[in-house]
């Protein structure tokens, strides 16, 4: 049943910025028009652009903000999220948490050498 | 010559329908809906766009560019993991996290959700929490897509023999009450210190979303029970997420006089529910209109749209309809027809005007 929903109706997550909409839902309850043209002014293309995958893989690429299929070397999970909250100025619960227990959150000056 | 049009029954069986049918049935599920409701109607326009997609010839159909949407889910694990039971499981030998991976990378869902290993129960998970939040603080390090964590919140797990509270089951056929309506408010407020507790740990992990899954599902007592614990929690986890997705279209009055910031929960209706979610602190609202087995499908979807768009409209936050077995519209049967599956999608997004499903 996802699937079909996702076939018929769906942005598709990290194929496009279906993930990057869904934080603005939950971060800033944003309704979708609204989360759609905040996601496509950070990213800056067009709404069209924004669902298109031919144009958002590669886009995903080079922001780091992770990609559906498995490239060596390029930012997933958590490295993407660090990077999506940065991206859309949003507090991500669980890259704050991430940042507090990885000591990133300290400046590298005082970081342990 | 007008041909019949291919659809279904609310429990999925295949039958033929003459156009004329169609348009009548789709009448009388906005009517059904609009009186319960007391709630506008779907325009004659509406209508006619629900004619057509439902009399597509092509098996599957689809929104046009653009106008996509965004899911959640209540079933990530319990989907690939399960067996068929309430969440059409496919029986796989898979860990929590290897389903919320396929999840997110082969199904491209915009969100994944974890849920308990063990057990549905408030109170149990409570009891295991610590491995709920390892749980999800490994599959966090690993998904790029909003993971939220799952619960339903049932006050049927505080009532005897289950639970420490007198059960209203047992209480009200025997003419008590008073007894009933005690017990359940004694219940709430456990359920809502419970809750408040898990989403407290659950936050403390980095926890991007609480979902409270099937809320009121034992009627207006838990409902009133979550919503005073997503208030607490708003306070006290600022940082995470609530999802709130509803058990059914009407909260059902087992107590019949609580109150939630003055307001009577029984018999609420989902755009009077959104409302009272909204002031708690919900971030996203999912509402449930209950698939009638004996209607059509041009019947039931007709019923459904009528609800959420007007719960569309009231609500100031995110709506993603439950459209999944025997709700939204959608057949109750455990292998969901992929005709009317994408077919309900198309008619909330474009009728409904949905926000998410």
């Amino acid at each position: 049943m996802p699937i079909a929903y996702s076939m018929a109706a769906g942005m598709g997550g990290i194929r496009t910025a279906g993930d990057l909409v869904m934080w603005m839902q939950l971060t800033r309850k944003m309704k979708l028009a609204e989360a759609k043209q905040y996601v496509a002014e950070k990213l800056k293309v067009s709404l069209m652009d924004m669902v298109d995958e031919c144009v958002m893989r590669d886009l995903r690429k080079d922001l780091g903000i992770g990609t559906i299929t498995a490239l060596p070397g390029a930012a997933k999970g958590i490295e993407a999220k660090c990077k999506i909250a940065e991206l859309l100025g949003i507090n991500i619960n669980c890259v704050n948490k991430f940042k507090e227990r990885a000591g990133l959150l300290v400046p590298a000056t005082e970081r342990v050498k | 010559m007008v041909k019949d049009v291919l659809t279904r029954m609310g429990d999925g069986q295949r039958i033929k329908m003459s156009p004329a049918q169609i348009k009548e049935d789709l009448l009388a599920g906005t009517k059904d809906a609009a009186d319960r409701g007391r709630i506008p109607e779907l325009g004659s326009s509406e209508l006619e766009q629900l004619f057509e997609i439902i009399a597509d010839k092509n098996r599957i159909v689809g929104v046009e560019p653009g106008e996509e949407i965004v899911f959640t889910d209540d079933d990530t694990v319990v989907r690939a993991r399960d067996d068929e039971g309430a969440g059409g499981g496919i029986g796989l030998p898979i860990s929590r996290m290897l389903a919320i991976l396929v999840h997110e990378r082969a199904y491209a869902q915009d969100s994944a959700l974890i849920d308990s290993a063990a057990s549905v129960n408030v109170m149990e998970v409570k009891a295991e929490i610590a491995g709920e939040m390892t749980a999800y603080e490994t599959a966090s390090l690993l998904t790029t897509i909003p993971l939220l964590y799952e619960l339903s919140p049932a006050l049927l797990w505080y009532f005897r023999p289950l639970g420490p509270y007198g059960n209203p089951a047992d209480l009200l056929p025997q003419g008590k009450i008073q007894e009933a309506r005690d017990a359940q408010e004694e219940a709430a407020v456990h359920l809502m210190n419970d809750l408040i507790y898990i989403g407290e740990q659950l936050s403390s992990i980095g926890c991007d979303c609480f979902n409270l899954d099937t809320t009121a599902a034992s009627g207006d007592a838990e409902f009133y029970g979550v919503l005073k614990a997503v208030s607490k929690l708003k306070e006290v986890a600022p940082n995470m997420a609530v999802e709130m997705g509803m058990a059914g279209e009407f909260v059902l009055g087992m107590h019949g006089q609580i109150k939630f910031n003055g307001q009577r929960l029984a018999g609420m209706f989902p755009h009077q529910q959104v409302k009272v979610a909204e002031a708690a602190g919900v971030d996203i609202f999912g509402p449930a209109i209950n698939t009638n087995c004996s209607e059509s499908f041009p019947w039931n979807i007709a019923r459904t749209v009528t609800f959420v768009k007007q719960t569309v409209i009231v609500s100031n936050i995110p709506v993603h309809v439950n459209a999944g077995m025997g709700v939204g519209g959608v057949p109750m049967h455990p292998t969901p027809p992929i005709d009317c599956v994408t077919r309900v999608a198309k008619a909330m997004v474009q009728v409904g005007k949905v926000d998410g499903l």
